[in-house]
Order: structure tokens, then C-alpha cells, then sequence
């Protein structure tokens, strides 16, 4: 246990969309589950938070080391899963995460790469489907150190409303101290295509079985690779039904 | 089978379809042909129930039914087939998995067995086949990728595989080249031309109706019909040109 004091929500960026209530009934958190991938090793891990909890995985990756994280982030409450991950020169780092919320469910995916020497490659895919009055938070940073040259760091932030009462906030964030990288980011909120929805009933699929058909593809680029992908993506799918 | 009495719809509260009425038995097959924004899709989309298209007056009977006050997906169970016009892509979602759930999911909404994934799939390459078109296609994400006559051609699989009671083939011959125009017209034929079925075909040229023959031919403009006739009208409307015949 730490005694990290309780962060003022209002006032600290990385937690500016947690609801300060929430987070006094779990204060004080446990410490980051801190792992130190050895040169050439692959680690792979996956995260599943279905609960109300704020669960952080710290990972620093030595030379040439791989990672790939995936995360499931669903559940009625304020679940959230922060991943950060220092690369060590030529690591590789994946992270893929879906998160889901209905209700007045709170999920947040908070995700820090650093890229701290040369030509480690990192992506980080994270998709988020949200109804009802639900809320879903992604930070996702890219930090490239003095010196990291040859970097090649991608960011996919992609959020689904169901409902119009739903909010999402998306806020990706690069820092390069670096040249010669190559740092390729996408941020997007939208709705569902209505044409799609359309297409797919008039040959005779209910709404909610239409809905899921298009969002399962929108989720699934995140889980795809996992390693265990038909586990997590079928998490997801039940995650998904609740929602529709 | 299909009554249309008095049809008004608007689209983003403007009056499109006016006073349309057409009357289709089974065992017809009938071809709506007019100029451009005249109202062709908007009757299509109409009959599916697409959102956005709001029916201001009149009405429509499908087989006894009321088919306005049913939403899309019981159209399509109810036997309803709508070609469209630029079908849709939806990434992700390959056309075996999305037909076999359609499919089933209207056999469920009849209260009939749903079919296994084999028996399917069976069903699946026998029309595959029909209209020339290569399985691996099918195992694709629904028209992504596909060319507009690829996409033409995958719309009358589809309806191959759904078996509808009736079809409103929006310009299905836009884009289609001449071979695949002759498979299409021909698929049509032997999906639709039975009796207990009725198709509406929305054309601009003489070149489909050379395949699929129909037996009414109807000119809207303006939103209603304006003048039906035999097969002679669409070559009268071919020579002439819609201004000198509506
Ligand atoms: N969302 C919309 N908002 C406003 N007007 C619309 C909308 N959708 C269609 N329209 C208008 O409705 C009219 C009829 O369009 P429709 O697509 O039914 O024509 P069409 O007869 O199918 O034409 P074409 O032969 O070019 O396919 C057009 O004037 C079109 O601009
Ligand atoms: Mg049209």
C-alpha cells in the first residue's frame, strides 16, 4: 500500500474525468502491479475489470523486449484500468483495449507509452462503445525522450455513442523531445452509421442483433492478436448485449 | 399482393411522393422508369421503412397487411426485398456470417426452423452460382472492397439467399457491364419469376427490361405515376424521352 494522498479530480489532468466520490470509497489504492520485462522476453498480459476498482500495470520493457496488453474495461460502476510502459531501446509494445459502459456506468482507460531510447515501436488501440448515461474516459499518452530517435509510436482512440446521452471524452496527448520519429495518432467520437443500421435490418435483422453485428468489428480491432482473443472478444460481445 | 393507395412521404420535411398508387399481383412483374429525383428510391426506401422517410398520407397493403406499420426488419420477414441503389458496406461483417443471421433471423420471425451452418452455406453457393459470383466473395466484409457492379451483383445473392415474396430492385443495372447485366436480368428471372411472387424494377434503360420482361411499365415524375402502359412504353419512353411521353 502507498499513501498517495487522494488527487484533487478538478485540478490533476490524469484524473480530471474520475468522480471524486467514487474514488474516495477506493482510496487508498493498491500500488501499481510493477513488472520489468528482461531483455528479448515477451510478456503478455491481459485485464479484465468487470468491478469497481482502479487497477494500474506499470511495465518497463528492457532492450529489445516485447509486450502486449489487452484490456477489457466493463462493469456498471467506475472501473478504471491505467497501463504505462517505458520502452527500452528496439522494445515493442501493444496495447488493444475495449471498454463498455450502459447505465450511469464511469470507465476510464488511462494508457502512457515512453518511448526512452532509439527505435522502439509501440500501438495503442482503444475502442469504447457507450449508452445510456454512461461516461468513458481515454488519456492515451505518447512521450518520445531526448534521444529516442527512430520511434515509431501509433495511437487509435475511437468511441461509439449508442445514445446521445452518453458522453465520452478522448483526449490523446504527444510529447516528443525527439527527431526522426514517426508518431501517427487518430481520435474519433461518432454514432452509428444510420444507413448501415438500415441495410442490415431490411434484410431482416432485429435492431439490437444489427446494432451488435456493426459494433462487433468496431471492438474487435482492438482484441485482434490477443492471445486470447475468442475469450476476450466474447467478454466483449456479452458486455455489448447489456448495452443494446 | 401489394397495394399502394394514395402514397405521400417526405424526406427532411419535404413532400416527395404525392399521391402515388400502384397496384401489384402476384406473378407481375412491373418496371417504374422516370427522371431523375423524381421519387423512384424514395418509394423504394418508402416500402422498406427507412428513417427519415415519413408517410404523410395514404397506405400501403402487403399480402392483406398493413406493411407501413411494421418496422424494417418484419418488412423482410414479411417477404419484402429492397435492392438498393448503392448498397452499403459494412466493414467487419463478412456476408456468409450476415446472411445466414438474416435469413435465420427471418425464418425465426416466421416461426420456421433455422437453418444450420451447413445447410446454409449449401443454400449460399447454389446462388453464389446462379449469378457467377465466386464464394471467397461471400466470405468478405459485406461490399467492402467491391466494385459497384460487384456490389449489384452481390445484392441479387442476397436476395437468391433470402428468397423474398416480393422485390423492389433499385436500378439494379447501374453499373453493372454487359455479361453481368444478362446474369443479373437472368437471376432475377429465376429467383422472382414464380408464381406467388412479384418484383418491382426501377430502371433507366430498356437494355434490363430486355432480360427481365416486364409485363407493366409506369413513368413517375413529380412524385405519382403519370402514365403506365405495356412493355411498348419503356421503347416509346426510350425513343421519345420523358418530357414528350409524361
Ligand atoms: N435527405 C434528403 N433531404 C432533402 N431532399 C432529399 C433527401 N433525400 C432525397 N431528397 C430529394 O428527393 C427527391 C427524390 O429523390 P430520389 O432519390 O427518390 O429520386 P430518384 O427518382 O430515385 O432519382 P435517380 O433516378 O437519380 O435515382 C430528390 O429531389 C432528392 O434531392
Ligand atoms: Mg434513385
Amino acid at each position: 500500500m502507498t499513501a498517495r494522498a487522494l488527487p484533487d479530480t478538478r485540478a490533476v489532468e490524469d484524473w480530471r474525468y474520475a468522480p471524486q466520490a467514487a474514488l474516495a470509497e477506493l482510496w487508498p489504492l493498491e500500488a501499481p502491479d510493477t513488472v520489468t520485462v528482461p531483455a528479448g522476453e515477451h510478456f503478455v498480459r491481459a485485464i479484465v475489470l468487470d468491478t469497481d476498482a482502479v487497477v494500474h500495470l506499470d511495465l518497463t520493457l528492457a532492450a529489445g523486449a516485447t509486450a502486449a496488453v489487452h484490456v477489457v474495461n466493463v462493469g456498471s460502476g467506475y472501473g478504471r484500468v491505467e497501463v504505462t510502459a517505458t520502452l527500452g531501446a528496439g522494445a515493442d509494445f501493444t496495447l488493444g483495449a475495449v471498454q463498455l459502459a450502459g447505465g450511469s456506468a464511469m470507465r476510464e482507460i488511462v494508457a502512457s507509452v515512453t518511448h526512452a531510447a532509439p527505435d522502439a515501436t509501440s500501438r495503442q488501440i482503444v475502442r469504447t462503445v457507450l449508452g445510456g448515461q454512461a461516461t468513458g474516459t481515454v488519456l492515451g499518452r505518447i512521450r518520445v525522450e531526448r534521444g529516442a530517435i527512430g520511434t515509431d509510436a501509433e495511437q487509435s482512440i475511437r468511441a461509439m455513442l449508442l445514445d446521445r446521452t452518453a458522453t465520452a471524452n478522448a483526449r490523446p496527448e504527444l510529447e516528443i523531445f525527439a527527431d526522426d520519429v514517426k508518431c501517427a495518432h487518430g481520435c474519433a467520437v461518432g454514432e452509428l452509421d444510420a444507413m448501415g443500421l438500415f441495410y442490415l435490418q431490411s434484410r431482416g435483422l432485429e435492431p439490437p442483433r444489427a446494432k451488435a453485428l456493426m459494433l462487433q468489428a468496431f471492438l474487435a480491432e482492438a482484441l485482434v492478436g490477443a492471445e486470447d482473443e475468442e475469450r476476450l472478444c466474447a467478454l466483449a460481445l456479452a458486455a455489448l448485449e447489456g448495452l443494446l | 399482393m401489394l397495394v399502394i393507395d394514395d402514397l405521400h412521404a417526405e424526406v427532411a420535411g419535404k413532400p416527395i411522393l404525392k399521391g402515388l398508387s400502384l397496384t401489384i399481383n402476384a406473378g407481375e412483374i412491373h418496371a417504374i422508369m422516370g427522371p431523375n429525383g423524381a421519387g423512384k428510391s424514395t418509394l423504394g426506401y418508402t416500402l422498406g421503412g427507412r428513417p427519415g422517410y415519413e408517410v404523410t398520407g395514404g397506405s400501403v397493403t402487403f399480402e392483406g397487411r398493413d406493411l407501413l406499420a411494421l418496422a424494417p426488419h418484419e418488412r423482410a420477414a414479411a417477404g419484402l426485398f429492397l435492392g438498393f441503389q448503392y448498397p452499403v458496406e459494412i466493414p467487419g461483417v463478412s456476408n456468409v456470417q450476415f446472411l445466414r443471421e438474416a435469413l435465420n433471423a427471418q425464418r425465426r420471425q416466421r416461426g420456421e426452423t433455422e437453418l444450420s451452418g451447413g445447410a446454409f452455406l449449401q443454400v449460399a453457393k447454389l446462388k453464389a452460382g446462379l449469378l457467377k459470383m465466386d464464394m471467397d466473395m461471400l466470405k468478405r466484409p459485406v461490399n467492402v472492397g467491391f466494385s459497384g457492379g460487384e456490389k449489384k451483383r452481390a445484392e441479387m445473392v442476397q436476395m437468391g439467399i433470402l428468397d423474398p415474396k416480393f422485390a423492389v430492385l433499385d436500378e439494379t443495372d447501374s453499373g453493372l457491364d454487359i455479361d453481368a447485366l444478362r446474369i443479373c436480368g437472368e437471376g432475377i428471372n429465376t429467383i422472382m419469376r414464380k408464381p406467388g411472387k412479384a418484383v418491382l424494377l426501377i430502371t433507366h434503360y430498356q437494355r434490363l427490361l430486355d432480360v427481365v420482361k416486364p409485363d407493366f411499365v409506369h413513368v413517375l415524375a413529380g412524385g405519382r405515376i403519370v402514365r403506365s402502359g405495356g412493355p411498348e412504353l419503356a421503347l416509346e419512353l426510350e425513343r421519345e424521352g420523358y418530357e414528350a411521353v409524361a
